[in-house]
């Protein structure tokens, strides 16, 4: 059973880069872009349901670490210069583990709701931060012109050069979503109360995959910023931390690849129905209302449970 | 002997209600013992305090001759202490096997490696698999625990705690909600666990046919007081319990 399953999850990866690794014989920059930004969204939505789906923490503020990455390319390349672009890319996600871990201190301390609210009100003040401070920020206007250093410049490197991390980042997620301390994260869920009788800090833990969680998100925020050339204070504005939920509950956040396929499907909506009309937020309003009310399990989750149907409806035959 | 447990002079109360009453008792190494008394004695919240959950407003708890008084669960239960139920705690949505995995993985200290699948701790899986045998569950090892009946699922949450490998091992009502059948298993089951893993055993029952049956030592808690404390048969004689459980055949 094990060896057939890690051959089914070779196929995955080999197909997933494969797929991912051919876009650019299309000479399209549309498509590359499109393909780009399912990506980078993509690993910060399935970062993002490491906290959600597997730990149980409905954060509404991740979009300050998006943000955070973001603002940490285009700060040092507006004032220390383009050369600068990859540091900030690391100095953004260094913020994040930073500003995640003291910031867990205090939004762990409540559970649920509490904790929803919380994330969301520090998420909206380091929003308000940026769009305020014009003198640093430049506020509404954003950061333009910020193009990435030496050949990563080349639209198509820095595909690549995106893909591979992406494909790192969520290869690490994974793992740690099948290992010892993900199951923990998943008890955490479950039944915190009997974690402590496992003789298991509830909050320590949850604190860990705060800032795991945060880290990607911010790698993702650095790695847009690449992507479209320039940041906005939108990057920190409560939409993002929704879209990301969105992505999540649309995909199915009971699977791990599940958010990843959420991303894919939103993205191409954004980008297809918001070419022809600039009412696209209906139709994923629409998309979303019929998944919750129909489709509970997001697309990957009922795609699972149909193919186990299926399989226990073929054995009874086979019985019979 | 010195005693795995010391309780001296416990006090716990809620507002003006005292549910825990100066008790002080002690516990020997490798003793299975019942707590009992009708409800609302105070017996849940004893467990609460020895493990943790509460802390008593005065007195003191000694396990394995350290003061253990107002430590947080995790540090207890890291120190040796395990403890099931009463209304069942377990993680519905893993799997049998990974229910008693996780305990044995924390054990083990290997709950924060990130890397490796489950599969590749051998030993905590053969463990799990072992347990799971001594508890009559292998055989469903891999369904989902929230698809087990109910006793299973009794059972499985007594297998959490002994993925812990606990030097003692609390057990809140380990037959409740059980048909007459399944008491009279789960008994035999609770005495062969005792005997398997060397374990001190302290159990809060209703069931009086597993209380006489199994425990060495019983202790009667009436309105957050101890009652009595002595073998079955001292207590089966002492007026002062008799009067507690008028009309009840002990």
């Amino acid at each position: 059973m094990e060896a057939a399953s890690d051959k089914k999850a070779l196929l995955f990866w080999g197909l997933f880069l494969v797929v991912f690794a051919l876009v650019p014989i299309s000479r399209n920059d549309y498509y590359l872009a499109m393909a780009n930004r399912i990506l980078v969204w993509g690993m910060f939505a399935v970062a993002f349901n490491m906290l959600f789906g597997v730990t149980g923490m409905l954060s509404f503020g991740q979009a300050l670490f998006f943000g955070l990455g973001g603002y940490g390319v285009g700060l040092m390349v507006k004032y220390l210069g383009q050369a600068w672009f990859l540091a900030g890319l690391g100095a953004g996600v260094a913020a994040a583990a930073v500003v995640a871990y003291l910031l867990g201190y205090l939004v762990i301390r409540v559970s649920g709701v509490f904790f929803t609210i919380l994330t969301l009100a520090f998420g909206q003040l380091a929003w308000q931060i940026t769009f305020r401070w014009y003198r640093v920020t430049g506020g509404d206007d954003g950061i333009q012109g910020l193009v990435p250093t030496g050949i990563l410049g080349d639209h198509i490197v820095y595909y690549y050069f995106c893909l591979i991390l992406v494909a790192c980042s969520v290869w690490f997620l994974k793992r740690l979503s099948a290992s010892p301390q993900g199951l923990i994260l998943r008890c955490v869920r479950q039944n915190p109360a009997r974690v402590r009788f496992l003789g298991r800090r509830v909050r320590r833990n949850q604190r860990r995959i705060y800032v795991i969680s945060s880290v990607f998100a911010a790698l993702a925020g650095g790695l847009m910023a690449g992507v479209d050339n320039s940041i906005h204070t939108n990057m920190l504005n409560w939409t993002t931390s929704g879209e990301v939920i969105l992505m999540s509950v649309l995909g199915g956040i009971h699977q791990f690849f599940g958010p990843f396929i959420g991303a894919a499907v939103i993205k191409v909506i954004e980008d297809v129905v918001g070419a022809r009309t600039e009412y696209w937020s209906l139709i994923i309003g629409l998309v979303m209302m019929t998944m919750v009310l129909l489709f509970p399990r997001g697309l990957v989750g009922e795609w699972v449970s149909f193919k186990a149907r299926m399989r226990s409806g073929g054995a009874r035959k086979e019985g019979v | 002997m010195q005693p795995i447990l010391e309780l001296s002079g416990v006090v716990k109360a809620f507002g003006g209600l005292v549910v825990t009453d100066e008790v002080s008792f002690k516990v020997l190494p490798g003793e299975i013992s019942a707590i009992i008394g009708p409800n609302g004695a105070g017996k849940t919240t004893l467990f609460n305090q020895i493990t943790g959950a509460l802390k008593p407003d005065r007195g003191s708890i000694t396990f394995q001759g350290t003061d253990i008084t107002g430590l947080d669960t995790q540090e207890i239960v890291a120190r040796g202490m395990g403890r099931a139920f009463q209304i069942t705690s377990i993680f519905p949505e893993e799997t049998v096997l990974d229910n008693v995995r996780v305990a044995c993985l924390s054990r083990a200290g290997h709950t924060r490696q990130p890397l490796k699948g489950l599969g590749a701790y051998k030993s905590s899986t053969e463990k799990a698999m072992a347990l799971l045998t001594s508890l009559g569950l292998a055989d469903q090892a891999h369904r989902l625990a929230f698809e087990l009946a109910h006793g299973d699922q009794k059972l499985l949450d007594i297998g959490v705690a002994l993925g812990l490998e606990p030097k003692l091992l609390l057990l809140d009502e380990p037959t409740a909600g059980m048909s007459p059948e399944e008491r009279h298993l789960t008994r035999t089951l609770v005495q062969k666990l005792w005997k398997e893993f060397n374990l001190t055993l302290i159990f809060i029952e209703h069931d009086m046919d597993t209380v006489f049956g199994i425990a060495q030592v019983v202790r009667v808690l009436q309105q957050g007081r101890l009652l009595a404390e002595g073998t079955p048969d001292e207590i089966r004689a002492n007026p002062e319990v008799v009067k507690a459980y008028l009309g009840e055949e002990l």
